[in-house]
């Protein structure tokens, strides 16, 4: 039986492990490699770790560090963040990557998805697609570089992207992000139903409820999250937890 | 040593690295000098079939991989696109494969389900097989992929598992293994497969 993907993602900014609240205020919460490596024991389906500085400082990935912690993930490892060319692209898949995320890039232009797409198949090309509500209330792509909206609608960037050789769409809520009250499933139910390969919910999630609810209604392919599993209890202390298998499946039946 | 086949189709690290946690010595080439001094094989693979075989045959490697598989019997495991490349043909791009197990490498079909087939999945042993040995009934393997294979003789069918349809989900013929999914991403399901691989007696 296919269970959805539950992932947990790691933002990362300087080395260290951070979570923010509505893409502002990163607090730190600890060591990546040590989360990576808690995680793995936990036997996690598969983990997004997103360099979320690398882009506005104009850096590449730090290949050093993104090699430690493929060391230590024996499951799909997505890394995003600053990646601007081809040939960084197939160092990060040499290091252990199992898929490319590109945000950044999806704005500005997208031969670098297709160029990535022909290099490891779509399977491995991840667009990134950050949302946040206008003033108007309409859904447009938000960009963290310029921390601001850009005017591109959301739709239309997923089916440029799609076209562009992208096998995956990672589609989070700005406005949800760190609430932990649940998705944004009119936005993620919309997503879903422009594109027919897979999308990964993220902004939000705050309990095994809201995983089903990205999941079952707005019809994503995998559930994805931060705080939920990087907090704990109402006093948000920091501790890296995943759900059990168990509990998994049960919520899913 | 392992030779892990370098042939520029993705992702070969992850294995390298779980096979340096299993504790044994590979290396990632596509010299066929290294490649005939190994004790086994691995052909990784992500991406498109018609380029897979393209690219093997432009390092001039599949002269050298049919001597070493089906003469010295080097035991290889083809991984994801790497298990199809072992078929006679595929119907991605209409191209012929090692043909080293004669079977065919087919599109799923359009049943309204997303495609591809990316996600952790149960396999179910068909045939009593080393690959899986100490495998548990509750296990999960991760697998992304759009085209599955079907061997001809049902014996060579490994391992059964379900998605739109049941397909074969690992392959195998006397010194040669397929399989569908990723061990090297599958925690301890696919260390414990990469094990039993590279354990297996060499004559």
């Amino acid at each position: 039986m296919m269970i959805p993907r539950i992932i947990p993602v790691l933002l990362l900014s300087n080395k260290g492990l951070v979570k923010t609240h509505k893409f502002k205020n990163p607090i730190y919460v600890g060591d990546p490699i040590n989360a990576v490596k808690i995680f793995n024991d936990k036997e996690v389906d598969e983990i997004i770790l997103l360099d979320i500085e690398a882009s506005k400082q104009n850096k590449e990935p730090d290949y050093k560090y993104i090699e430690e912690i493929a060391s230590e993930s024996f499951m799909p490892f997505a890394y995003g963040g600053g990646i601007k060319n081809i040939e960084q692209v197939q160092q990060l898949f040499r290091l252990g990557a199992e898929k490319v995320i590109f945000n950044t890039s999806l704005i500005l232009n997208n031969h670098l998805l297709r160029e990535a797409a022909d290099f490891c198949g779509n399977q491995s090309v991840v667009a990134s697609i950050d949302v946040k509500k206008s003033l108007l209330g309409g859904y447009e792509v938000y960009s963290h570089i310029k921390k601001k909206i850009t005017g591109i609608k959301p739709a239309e960037l997923a089916k440029q992207a799609v076209a562009s050789g992208a096998g995956e769409i990672m589609i989070t809520s700005v406005d949800n992000d760190g609430i932990m009250q649940g998705y944004d499933l009119k936005l993620i139910e919309f997503i879903t139903s422009f594109v027919n390969i897979p999308v990964i919910a993220c902004g939000g999630a705050g309990n095994l409820k809201h995983l089903r609810e990205g999941i079952q209604q707005g019809n994503a392919s995998a559930a994805a999250a931060g705080s939920m599993f990087v907090f704990h209890g109402k006093h948000k202390a920091v501790l890296i937890n995943y759900p059990t298998r168990k509990d998994i499946i049960e919520i899913f039946n | 040593m392992i030779g892990i086949i370098d042939y520029d189709m993705g992702n070969v690290g992850s294995i390298k690295k779980m096979l340096q946690k299993i504790g044994v010595e590979a290396v990632i080439t596509r010299d066929p000098e290294l490649l005939k001094s190994a004790d086994k094989l691995i052909l990784p693979g992500v991406g498109a079939f018609a380029k897979g075989m393209q690219n093997l045959a432009q390092l001039n490697l599949i002269n050298i991989l049919n001597e070493l598989v089906l003469e010295k019997k080097t035991p290889v495991l083809g991984i994801c696109l790497g298990m199809q490349l072992l078929t006679t043909h595929s119907e991605e791009g209409n191209v012929n494969g090692f043909n080293w197990i004669k079977a065919h490498t087919i599109r799923f079909p359009e049943k309204g389900i997303r495609i591809p087939h990316m996600g952790w999945n149960n396999i179910k042993v068909s045939n009593d097989n080393i690959l899986f040995n100490g495998l548990e009934t509750d296990n999960r393997f991760y697998f992304v992929h759009s085209y599955y294979v079907q061997p001809e003789n049902i014996l060579h069918e490994a391992s059964s598992t379900e998605y739109i349809l049941p397909f074969s989900s690992a392959i195998y013929k006397n010194n040669i293994y397929g399989v569908q999914f990723h061990p090297e991403k599958s925690h301890r399901f696919g260390l414990k497969l990469l094990k039993n691989f590279v354990s297996l007696n060499t004559l």
